[in-house]
């Protein structure tokens, strides 16, 4: 069901775990199939004085693709700029991996979306808004469901 | 690298006395049983051997049993066909929230082409409540449908007093007991059964052969038109070596049923207690004894999900199943433990062992050894442990699905 590259993202995941004091957090709920996944960021500067993602770390309870997408984004993102990170989207993460499983795309739009929240909350905090990080939508686009039965059966 | 099956409710591996009865049925003995030559004759006298076989086991009489491509089909001709036979006398049908899906969407369909159905719940332990199958079952029912033992969390239910109420209310009794049969006692007599279902690869059988068992005088009738095979009632050339396995390993399982049963609750048990060693985790279904398959240990972890324990189980070689959303084609968590009161994000963390007649001592001291390592992997990643508000989430991972019934 997953290609050689999601297997391989899921035996060695990178990034995974948490950052104390991170510049942003990004909480977010999966409304497809229930999963969480947490995003914390590290903001710096490069040589141009532009802002990077120094260094991101990704909490997530999901399924297979979630924690490969998980990792493959945070390692996609590391050293980005802030602008430059938010353009991934999940065709790209996809294309990484070679490919998810069709029922499998929403997964990693939930790591996209975490990332988005966490660089949504770094801008909030330094525009000086108070506890940006506590109430956010926590919806993501992806709202696509399938009613049919649920495919386990034995 | 050493491979450990613990999925012998999804399916069972040929045993080799079965394989070794149904080989002369593929070649030197491939006759149609109903032709009438000396090929067609051998054909045949295996068919009827085997419906000996298998209605001996379930103490009915052979033209009680009609053989099938499994327990799906067994499950579609019982329940859509008694109620297309019998529609005259009532559109009401009476099933549980627990069934496997052959029966769950079968009984949805026919609630698209206009019958009603009751959906029974389930205690804790997912068990059915017989005060409620007598409100639910009326002169209008013409069909109740309960399993005899559920396939995810190895309930047994109460078919033996479901089967009373039925006698009295003059409804039929249809029981699915493609996990059951071969490993509890079957008496379709005694337990007021008037049809069930079987599948012979839940017992070390072939797949794609089962039979539907359907006492004498029940007015039924068929889903497969054709040549008039199985007496009318499932047209189709009979699958003579599939029969024959399904026979042979009835016979079998009937003889080692006992023992065997016993040698697996011994390492259910084991399973189950040092399992149970793992912080945060617990049993689903009920206590291992007369109300569980003995082979059947489902448990439950918080704060992981199972797709991901079921792909590190089997990198370490082990072969177990989930209830997860994330592991499920349609994206939802497992019906049945829903059905039992598990709130989502608990489903996510379910692990399904069952236990077969390969098991030993040491594969489960094997799994011991692993499990524990995974389930502490995954939770030094999980953004959830005890004490993590999480009820900002709380619309997103509970309430968007949901059961419809
Ligand atoms: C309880 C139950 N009913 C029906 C089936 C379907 O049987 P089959 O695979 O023979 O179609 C299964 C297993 O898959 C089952 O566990
Ligand atoms: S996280 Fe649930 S399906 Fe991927």
């Amino acid at each position: 069901m997953y290609s050689e590259k999601v297997l391989k993202e899921f035996r060695h995941p990178k990034n995974l775990g948490k950052i104390h004091n991170p510049d942003g957090l990004g909480k977010v709920g999966n409304p497809v199939c229930g999963d969480l996944l947490w995003i914390y960021i590290k903001v710096g500067k490069n040589k141009k004085g532009q802002e990077i993602i120094k260094d991101i770390k990704v909490k997530t309870f999901g399924c297979v693709a979630a924690l490969a997408t998980s990792s493959k984004l945070t390692t996609m993102a590391k050293g980005m700029t802030l602008d430059e990170a938010l353009k991934i989207n999940k065709e790209k993460i996809a294309k990484e991996l070679d490919g998810l499983p069709p029922q499998k795309m929403h997964c990693s739009v939930l790591s996209m979306d975490g990332l988005r929240r966490a660089i949504e909350d770094y801008r909030n905090k330094k525009a000086g808004r108070i506890e940006p990080s506590k109430k956010q939508p926590s919806r993501s686009s992806c709202r696509h469901r399938n009613k049919k039965g649920n495919g386990k059966s034995n | 690298m050493k491979r450990i099956y613990l999925d012998h409710a999804a399916t069972t591996p040929l045993d080799e006395r079965v394989l070794n009865a149904m080989q002369p049925f593929f070649w030197q003995k491939f006759g149609n049983a109903s032709s009438v030559h000396s090929f067609g004759t051998e054909a045949r006298e295996a068919v009827e051997k085997s419906r000996e076989t298998v209605a001996k086991a379930i103490n009915a009489r052979p033209e009680e049993i009609y053989f099938t491509s499994g327990g799906t089909e067994s499950d579609n001709i019982a329940i859509l066909e008694i109620a297309y036979a019998n529609r005259e006398r009532g559109k009401h049908i009476v099933t549980s929230k627990i069934e496997h899906h052959a029966v769950e969407e079968t009984c949805k369909f026919l609630e698209k082409d206009g019958f009603m159905a009751s959906w029974l719940g389930v205690d804790k332990e997912g068990l059915v409540d017989l005060g409620e199958v007598g409100n639910a079952v009326t002169g209008k029912t013409i069909l109740v449908s309960v399993m005899h033992a559920n396939n995810e969390i190895g309930t047994i239910e109460p078919i033996v007093e479901i089967g009373k109420i039925c006698r009295e209310k003059g409804a039929f009794f249809h029981t699915d007991a493609v996990q059951s049969v071969g490993k509890e006692k079957i008496d379709v007599n005694k337990m007021n059964i008037d049809l069930l279902s079987s599948s012979a690869h839940k017992f070390y059988g072939p797949k794609g052969a089962g039979f539907l068992f359907v006492k004498e005088g029940t007015e039924i009738q068929p889903l497969m038109h054709g040549g008039g095979h199985e007496r009318g009632l499932r047209s189709g050339t009979e699958n003579v070596p599939g029969i024959v396995g399904l026979a042979a390993a009835l016979e079998i399982a009937e003889k080692e049923r006992e023992k065997e049963n016993a040698r697996e609750r011994i390492l259910a048990k084991k399973l189950l207690k040092g399992a149970l060693g793992i912080e945060n985790s617990w049993l689903n279904g009920p206590a291992i004894g007369p109300k569980r398959l003995s082979n059947n240990v489902n448990l439950g972890f918080d704060f992981v999900e199972g797709e991901s324990m079921v792909l590190m189980l089997s990198d370490k070689g082990i072969a177990a199943s989930t209830g997860s959303a994330c592991s499920s084609k349609s994206l939802e968590p497992s019906h049945v433990l829903r059905a039992i009161g598990l709130p989502h994000v608990k489903c996510h963390g379910s692990l399904r062992f069952s236990l077969g007649r390969g098991t030993t001592a040491k594969d489960i001291d094997y799994v011991l050894g692993a499990l524990p390592r995974i389930v502490e992997k995954l939770r030094k990643i999980s953004p959830l442990r005890k004490g993590v508000d999480i009820s900002e989430f709380e619309e997103d991972i509970e309430h968007v699905h949901g059961h419809e019934h």
